[in-house]
């Protein structure tokens, strides 16, 4: 390649930033996968190799029901929060400004403002109330509640990446005559689609995270990951809960792996 | 008759309106909407064990700024609540610093991958976010600790003989907090930049502008929605950060998010934990809408 | 995807079929329940017990006030169950349907925050003190001295456990007062000894099972059973009992107003007052019960432990937390808030 010599989206020392962040994320999980395989009673000083957290977490039905039901409320709540908000993003922005577009954007980001705590309080009078009427205990609510503050985290990459997204294209498309719908879906959105992922990657991560609302919402036997792990933070973190992460995590990458090799395979 | 823009104008509030009220609904229902339980609740006389009791009063708001001293009963402005505030958005302005400082080239890094290896890239920022952050906060503990991976690798390279004290900081808060949120900056401004014609800076360098030049006058500009989306996307959450300082920095002193939690639990006062809520909203709220105002003033689609 | 969704389908499959049998509820602390008790209450009963946690007495009571989360049973602590019962949030329990109900050890019976066990049956107790590891500090540990006026061996090395409740009492008991106290001469020099302390603590933090089994910390306020822990890990490691007085807790179980499993709770509730069944609660999470006839079904360890069975010389000291009134809450909270600002 010619320009090898001068490249124009070179600048100096990005790279080298680049490649520490990368190390620096990966020293604490590097940790944590290797305290896994720890012999000794201890998330800290190294006893020898041994599987037997593995055996424990795998004995312990409470953390595997956990572990389950975590990642069934991010992936229904990674899937509803980035439709809302595709939708929302296509209908707040590259158009007329019109009466009310602030209000939506303000109450889009609103949960974003205010302190975990808050929301959680507030949803547990509520949905006590709900609870109380309808009857209904189900993960319905933690999946309401998780989807909802997904939203914005969802929205704003989306967003940005509408933003000033090139128009002459879709125009040309209509142009030539293409229905809005087709014009959508052959050319807005696979030029929307690294936002779209990026949001739902965020949405996902974000309700996997989830502690204080969750411990406010959720109803008899709801327990997730975090919930439960928080249970533990006061007495002992015991090594069975690296286990059980080391496992997602080996889980995770495998199913990304996956789905990376066929989106590349399809290109 | 309508003018042909007028026309134009209300369609696209139709629309807009239409394409934004799945969003709206939700939040309505699971977030935004209960929030107007906790704005009434601050006007509320605090119950005798948590609750609160159906007693118009202004105690909650009037509980934010002065406190009655609890020994001689004078009313005085309540300095710990100040300090705990100012910490907050002190230690929050600096993890948006940080995050943008060591985002913003991570971005364009992976941004500027051929574009076979890009999700490859993207993928690797996000894996260490897969794992549960309790976990992955005392995972950082585990690595900044006196006898911790850190430590035992500069004592042992011959850097320094005495272990660094960095568990229990301000600096491990920051620390701590710029790792949990850098995918909340990395991600939009990889969206951002991801789109940016790479053309332009060949332009730019045509014209004999420095990479400096280039860097603030081309690319800061293209990218500035990316940079407002992830500012924002990293400041609230860490003004209302709970887990993170609490693990990190020992718990010795509180942030907003902890003083908060504490009047809603052991401390018993819910109209003065949904007062402060409130005051939190409203504050980011104005600073939003400032931040947002100005950033579409400069962007070329405003 | 297709793994997720297997999962959810046998995860739906199998909370289906624990309906379809007789279920059971418990709200409890986190990591308090032994799997090995629930085992054997299933097979003894058919009837599957789901365990969710809290973490926090304010939680607990928070949700349960709110209603319709579908809980049978919840084990607030001490100080908090006349509150569950001045709310009416737990009802009286039938006595003619708990056999086992003489089997609480009689010291247990007649409780200031339950005369009789009328509404609640003992889980396990124990008491707030400091754990402190002898090869750094040789003193005597059993005084609140060693966190309120920090010995030069034990500054920047302690920890103090961020419970408002404990630490103010402590303080409050260490300057010569009465828990939960109004008298704001008393109150203010027990914030006046936390204030003055506070520099020489390294941190507030839970975790001393693990932080000072790996040195982290030299010291740490802390409760019994996980200083119990401590020990068996690190010999060094001693129970110090504050004798101007130190705080003791016990955890019960209340079946709540809108529990819709009454029977199964009735009989957990019998299950679990079985000496040999409340030596499993004991065994799991390192503390003491109330069941009289329980100690020799107790693990040796725990037998002799100076951190279970308290020694004569301290027993005195030792005081449940009444319920505080909401003056002396509105006292402490303010003293915390300065202490953590």
């Amino acid at each position: 390649m010619a320009e090898r010599a001068f490249s124009a989206t070179r600048l100096p020392g990005f790279a080298m930033i680049a490649v520490a962040v990368f190390l620096v994320l990966y020293l604490p999980i590097f940790t944590l996968v290797i305290f896994s395989f720890n012999d000794a009673n201890s998330v800290a000083i190294w006893g020898g190799f041994s599987l037997r957290w593995y055996q424990i977490a795998w004995a312990n039905d409470a953390v595997k029901e956990a572990a389950v039901r975590s990642l069934i409320i991010a992936t229904s709540a990674a899937l509803i929060a980035t439709t809302v908000a595709t939708m929302a993003a296509l209908g707040t922005t590259r158009r007329a400004a019109f009466k009310g577009q602030t209000l939506i954007y303000v109450i889009i980001n609103q949960p974003l403002m205010v302190p975990e705590i808050v929301t959680a309080v507030a949803l547990l009078i509520f949905f006590g109330f709900i609870k109380v009427t309808t009857g209904y205990q189900g993960l319905g609510y933690l999946i309401a509640a998780h989807s909802a503050f997904c939203v914005p985290f969802a929205y704003l990459p989306i967003r940005a990446r509408l933003e000033g997204m090139d128009l002459s294209l879709e125009t040309a498309a209509a142009d030539l005559y293409a229905t809005p719908w087709q014009t959508f879906r052959k050319v807005t959105l696979p030029l929307l689609l690294p936002g779209i992922i990026a949001g739902a990657m965020l949405a996902f991560v974000i309700s996997l995270d989830d502690v204080v609302i969750t411990e406010f919402v959720k109803s008899g036997g709801q327990d997730t990951l975090p919930t439960y792990m928080l249970g533990q933070i006061r007495r002992a973190v015991t090594p069975d809960v690296n286990a059980i992460s080391t496992a997602l995590l080996v889980l995770t990458v495998l199913l990304l792996t996956v789905f990376f090799l066929l989106t590349r395979t399809r290109d | 008759m309508p003018s042909n823009e007028d026309r134009q104008r209300a369609a696209s509030a139709r629309t807009g309106w239409a394409l934004s009220a799945p969003a709206l609904l939700l939040l309505g229902f699971a977030a935004s909407g209960p929030l107007l339980i906790v704005l009434v609740y601050s006007f509320l006389t605090p119950g005798d064990y948590g609750n609160v009791v159906w007693k118009f009063s202004l105690d909650g708001w009037r509980g934010i700024l002065f406190t009655r001293d609890i020994f001689d009963g004078t009313l005085h402005l309540a300095d710990a609540n100040l300090t705990i505030f100012w910490r907050s958005v002190k230690l929050s302005l600096l993890t948006t610093a940080i995050t943008f400082a060591v985002g913003f080239p991570t971005a364009w890094f992976i941004a500027t991958r051929p574009a076979k290896s890009r999700a490859l890239w993207l993928f690797l920022i996000t894996i260490p976010f897969w794992t549960n952050l309790l976990i992955r906060t005392v995972a950082i503990n585990e690595v900044i600790r006196n006898e911790g991976i850190i430590n035992t690798l500069l004592i042992w390279t011959g850097l320094i003989t005495e272990p660094l004290r960095i568990i229990y900081t301000d600096t491990a808060v920051l620390i701590g907090m710029a790792y949990v949120y850098l995918p909340l900056m990395v991600l939009p401004l990889f969206a951002a930049i991801d789109r940016f014609d790479m053309k332009l800076l060949e332009a730019g360098y045509d014209l004999y502008a420095s990479r400096w030049q280039v860097l603030r006058r081309v690319i800061l500009p293209i990218v500035k929605p990316g940079i407002v989306a992830g500012s924002i996307l990293v400041f609230v959450p860490s003004l209302g950060a709970y887990v993170t300082p609490r693990v990190l920095g020992g718990g010795k002193n509180m942030m907003i998010g902890n003083f908060i939690e504490l009047q809603f639990g052991a401390g018993r006062n819910w109209p003065l934990g949904a007062a402060l809520s409130m005051t939190l909203l409203i504050i980011v709220t104005i600073a939003l809408l400032i931040y947002v105002r100005a950033a579409n003033r400069g962007s070329p689609h405003g | 995807m297709k793994t997720l969704m297997t999962a959810t389908a046998l995860l739906l499959a199998t909370s289906a079929l624990a309906s379809a049998e007789g279920v059971l509820n418990l709200y409890n602390w986190g990591n308090y329940t032994s799997p090995e008790l629930l085992a054997k209450f299933e097979a003894e009963t058919g009837i599957k017990v789901t365990v969710t946690d809290y973490d926090s007495n304010d939680t607990a009571l928070a949700k349960v006030e709110a209603g319709g989360s579908g809980f049978d049973l919840v084990v607030p602590s001490a100080n908090y169950v006349p509150i569950f019962v001045e709310k009416g949030l737990i009802q009286e329990l039938d006595l003619t349907r708990l056999a086992n109900h003489g089997n609480i050890a009689p010291e247990w019976v007649d409780v200031p925050w339950d005369k009789g066990r009328k509404f609640t049956i003992p889980w396990q107790w124990g008491s707030t003190g400091i754990a402190v590891n002898t090869s750094v500090y040789k003193g005597d540990p059993n005084t609140s001295a060693v966190f309120l006026e920090v010995p030069d061996e034990l500054k920047g090395k302690i920890n103090v456990v961020p419970e408002m409740n404990d630490i103010v009492n402590l303080a409050i008991m260490y300057v010569g007062g009465e828990p939960c106290t109004e008298d704001t001469e008393v109150l203010k020099k027990a914030r006046d000894a936390l204030l003055a302390a506070k520099p020489d603590w390294l941190s507030m933090d839970y975790g001393a099972t693990e932080k000072m089994s790996n040195n982290d910390w030299a010291a740490s306020v802390n409760w019994n059973g996980s200083s119990m822990r401590i020990r068996l890990a690190n010999p060094d490691v001693v129970f110090g009992y504050p004798k101007e007085g130190y705080p003791l807790f016990m955890d019960s179980v209340a079946l709540l107003k809108d529990a819709q499993n009454v029977d199964e709770a009735y009989k957990f509730l019998d299950f679990i007052m079985i000496p040999e069944n409340a030596a499993m609660i004991s065994s799991f999470a390192r503390y003491a019960n109330g069941i009289a006839g329980s100690e020799p079904f107790m693990p040796e360890d725990m037998k002799t432990a100076p951190e279970v069975v308290v020694p004569e010389e301290f027993r005195a000291a030792g005081r449940f937390l009444p319920t505080c009134s909401p003056k002396a809450t509105e006292y402490v909270t303010a003293i915390w808030t300065e202490l953590q600002k």
